[in-house]
């Protein structure tokens, strides 16, 4: 082991940090410094995770309102109607160009304001550190402001909502030429993305350069469990793919305010006026650049999702993974891939067989990998005396969720299968397997798992059972008839629901049954916000380790960890991640600190 | 609480977190500066011809329009810079803080030597007409010299506080001053080396 011997090197640091962290405790902070600008990754976790909490309940208003006018176009809203202005429902009726808005921004606020600081900002910052034994993030200050930078980017997309015209409406994608000649909303999406590309920046250098320095001794790479694998990947993706969006980004931002032509073709008219541009541009160009950040980003969505569920299954299975080293080697080259896969969501734009034949050969590539983690975590369940928890009822159900949304995606990625699919209700059906089945249901596993180790209490169960069954069924509700519908060849982008098209005659009739599902799924989370506050105070108060979990953040450090540095004493790994049922052993899970 | 490896390097990674996080920052960076370049070469591939029409006149070279002598100029100013960049660096380690001060000054007159050239560039643009919205050719041009350009500013706000207010931590923690000076040396090597490769891209081919 390369670590024994710098195990030696390291010892004297440590006892400074802990005389340090003595010394520490004799001034205590302030109300602002220790809950509203705290250097603690774990505020901060617990920061990010309320305000995308916050923001995904938001994102999903959008689209709950969007639904009422999909099941039923051109009547008022009831009950709410009359509390939106004339110039977004007049009379309650929703307007085309709100319409817009709402989708683009319900896109725009659940991937990157409510998801991925969810993922990545929550449980990242919360979980990583106590799992490698650091006292905390590598740089905290960055820590913060990466927080509060997301903070702001959030803000700017919600103000967006009330400038002249309103918010972005060109799609979360924000295509040009569209995007380039709309109203001022557009223009605060793009200052918006960029302070949130500026926060996953300093997100993922802080990340990365955590895991690679501050393991605890004796927690070699081989040794980390696969949460922080996972997120050691993801921060890679957020690391590299972001920048071109951001360069993407002050090019649309230069076409808006200057009115320079990178997307512009000559010769564009726009209601019957030539557009008055230099032209020569590209709109291909945005879409390259776009999805050079968004198909990494679909597994920015879906690689902590899986170290959630990894980390649970392994702890209610009560045995190690099915083939750890394999999830990380197929982690590492997913992520590798990802980067080379971004055009098969151009397969219609006309950019060449010979380049989509590469694109199609690299999308049938990337999903080995993605079968490999799916498969390996199914095959852990083999021969575990699986424990039933609500954690793990999540764990459970993201398998067979994101299958679907895996299986569906196949036909995606090929051309000639594409080509009729594209822009229908198919794909909005397939990706939202992927991201809200798949990994809502997995974050809320982790929610449900972590909570005991951020408050010290145990969520309510019978809610937890409720909230999960409620889920599971009204998301399928929501999902399942878009395939149907999106193979029908309804548009994912019709104001009224595909109603004016002959051959929508048949199935969109389901989009009452979609829209019901959909405000009963708000109806389902209404046992777990009462559970999530409540159980700050009336929930079960557990031990350190109440999973009997093997990793560090449970085995080392108090429920909730203490406040400067995590733990008492910095612990020493001896073992590897999922010692679970070891024979011989004196307990059926064996901490990776025990030597 | 103290951060492992804030100063010190680990054994086994050989580098302290700083210098970790900014190799990082940089890949990120070149990142972005390698989706500007991509976005270079796709509108020129694209385009019948470069520089092209620009007020109805038509430009075979960049160098007709581009003043190249200045841009010259302005390469030679930066890789001088990162020379000196190094120097101060290692003055530091030379416990030599006079010549610390003097070294990381001419960095920084460097750069706003660096900015001042530009400025008489883009003033000279400006005064023919030869805006960003009249060809993507020029467009090109204001957008990477000028998204550099800002690097070159972040970076002397660096540089400018290592020397002046900054510099006080060479009393106090010398070894992590010393950290700090590498480190935001590494971030001025990387902006000279943008420029490196702007600077044939855009004028001369």
């Amino acid at each position: 082991m390369a670590n024994s011997a710098e195990g030696s090197t390291t010892h004297e640091t440590h006892h400074v940090a802990e005389s340090h962290a003595d010394h520490d405790h004799h001034h205590e902070l302030g109300f602002w410094r220790k809950y509203v600008f705290s250097t603690d990754h774990k505020v901060i976790g617990i920061q990010y995770g309320l305000t995308s909490l916050l923001f995904l309940f938001i994102g999903f208003t959008f689209m709950m309102l969007m639904r009422w006018q999909l099941a039923y176009p051109g009547e008022p809203l009831p009950l709410i109607g009359w509390l939106f202005s004339d110039e977004t429902m007049p009379g309650g009726v929703m307007l085309p160009e709100f319409y817009n808005q709402l989708g683009a921004m319900h896109g725009t606020i659940m991937v990157f304001l409510g998801i991925v600081p969810l993922a990545v900002g929550a449980f990242g910052n919360y979980v990583v550190p106590l799992q490698i034994g650091a006292p905390d993030m590598a740089f905290p200050k960055l820590n913060m402001a990466s927080y509060w930078v997301y903070f702001v980017g959030g803000i700017v997309m919600l103000v967006s909502f009330w400038v002249p015209g309103g918010a972005a409406q060109s799609g979360w994608t924000s295509y040009p030429p569209l995007a380039n000649i709309v109203m001022t909303g557009q223009t605060m999406w793009l200052i918006g993305m960029v302070f949130l590309i500026t926060s996953s920046l300093l997100g993922a250098v802080n990340f990365l350069t955590t895991i690679i320095q501050l393991r605890a001794d004796g927690l070699t790479f081989f040794r980390l469990p696969f949460f922080v694998w996972a997120q050691f990947v993801t921060s890679f993706l957020l690391l590299l793919a972001f920048p071109p969006l951001e360069a993407a980004g002050v090019l649309q931002l230069m076409d808006r305010l200057v009115g320079t032509s990178f997307f512009m073709p000559s010769g564009l008219v726009v209601s019957g006026e030539a557009l008055d541009v230099a032209g020569g541009g590209s709109p291909l160009l945005w879409q390259h650049l776009f999805w050079f950040l968004a198909h990494p980003e679909v597994y920015v969505l879906i690689l902590p999702a899986m170290g959630i569920v990894a980390e649970v299954i392994a702890n209610n299975t009560r045995k190690p993974l099915w083939g750890y080293k394999v999830m990380v080697y197929s982690l590492i080259f997913l992520g590798f891939m990802s980067f080379i896969v971004w055009a098969h969501h151009m397969f219609i734009t006309g950019m060449g067989t010979a380049i989509s034949g590469f694109f199609q050969i690299t999308t049938m590539i990337i999903s080995i990998p993605s079968v490999i983690i799916l498969s390996a975590l199914l095959l852990s369940l083999w021969g575990g005396s699986i424990r039933f928890t609500t954690p793990m009822l999540f764990a459970l159900a993201f398998l067979p969720m994101f299958g679907i949304g895996g299986l569906t995606g196949l036909p995606l990625g090929l051309a000639p299968t594409d080509i009729p699919l594209h822009d229908t209700m198919y794909v909005i059906g397939h990706f939202h397997y992927v991201v809200a089945p798949g990994t809502i249901l997995a974050l809320f596993a982790g929610i449900y798992y972590w909570y005991p180790k951020a408050t010290g209490r145990k969520l309510n169960d019978t809610l937890g059972k409720l909230h999960f069954w409620g889920s599971l069924i009204f998301m399928n509700g929501i999902f399942l008839p878009m395939f149907i519908q999106g193979m029908a060849g309804v548009s994912r982008r019709l104001y009224d629901g595909g109603q004016i098209y002959e051959f929508a005659e048949g199935v969109v009739h389901y989009n009452e049954f979609m829209s019901i599902s959909a405000w009963l799924l708000a109806v389902a989370q209404i046992p777990f916000i009462i559970n999530f506050f409540m159980s700050i105070w009336k929930g079960k108060e557990v031990d350190e380790n109440p999973w009997e979990a093997t990793t560090l953040e449970w085995t080392a450090a108090p429920s909730p960890p203490v406040g400067h540095g995590n733990f008492e004493t910095i612990p020493v790994a001896h073992r590897g991640p999922y010692e679970y049922s070891v024979p011989g052993a004196a307990t059926d899970f064996t901490p990776q600190n025990q030597p | 609480m103290d951060i492992p490896y804030t100063i010190t390097p680990r054994a086994d990674t050989g580098v302290y977190n700083a210098k970790l996080g900014v190799w990082l920052f940089l890949a990120s960076e070149v990142m972005l500066f390698g989706g500007l370049f991509s976005a270079y070469i796709f509108l020129r591939i694209g385009a019948p011809e470069w520089p092209g029409m620009i007020h109805g006149e038509s430009f075979a070279r960049a160098s007709d329009i581009l003043n190249v002598p200045l841009a010259t100029l302005n390469t030679m100013i930066l890789i001088g810079s990162s020379v000196t960049m190094v120097l101060a660096w290692a003055s530091l380690l030379l416990n030599r803080f006079d010549r610390y001060r003097l070294y990381m000054g001419l960095t920084f007159l460097a750069g706003l030597a660096f900015l001042v050239v530009k400025a008489f560039e883009y003033g000279s643009k400006f005064e023919h007409g030869y805006l960003p919205a009249e060809s993507n050719f020029l467009a090109i041009y204001f957008t990477l010299t000028g998204l550099h350009g800002l690097h070159v500013i972040g970076g002397m706000v660096v540089n400018g506080y290592l020397l002046g207010p900054g510099a006080k931590m060479w009393k106090t923690k010398p070894a992590q001053f010393i950290n700090r000076v590498e480190v935001a040396g590494l971030y001025w090597h990387f902006v000279d080396l943008v420029w490196i490769f702007l600077f044939p891209t855009i004028y001369l081919l």
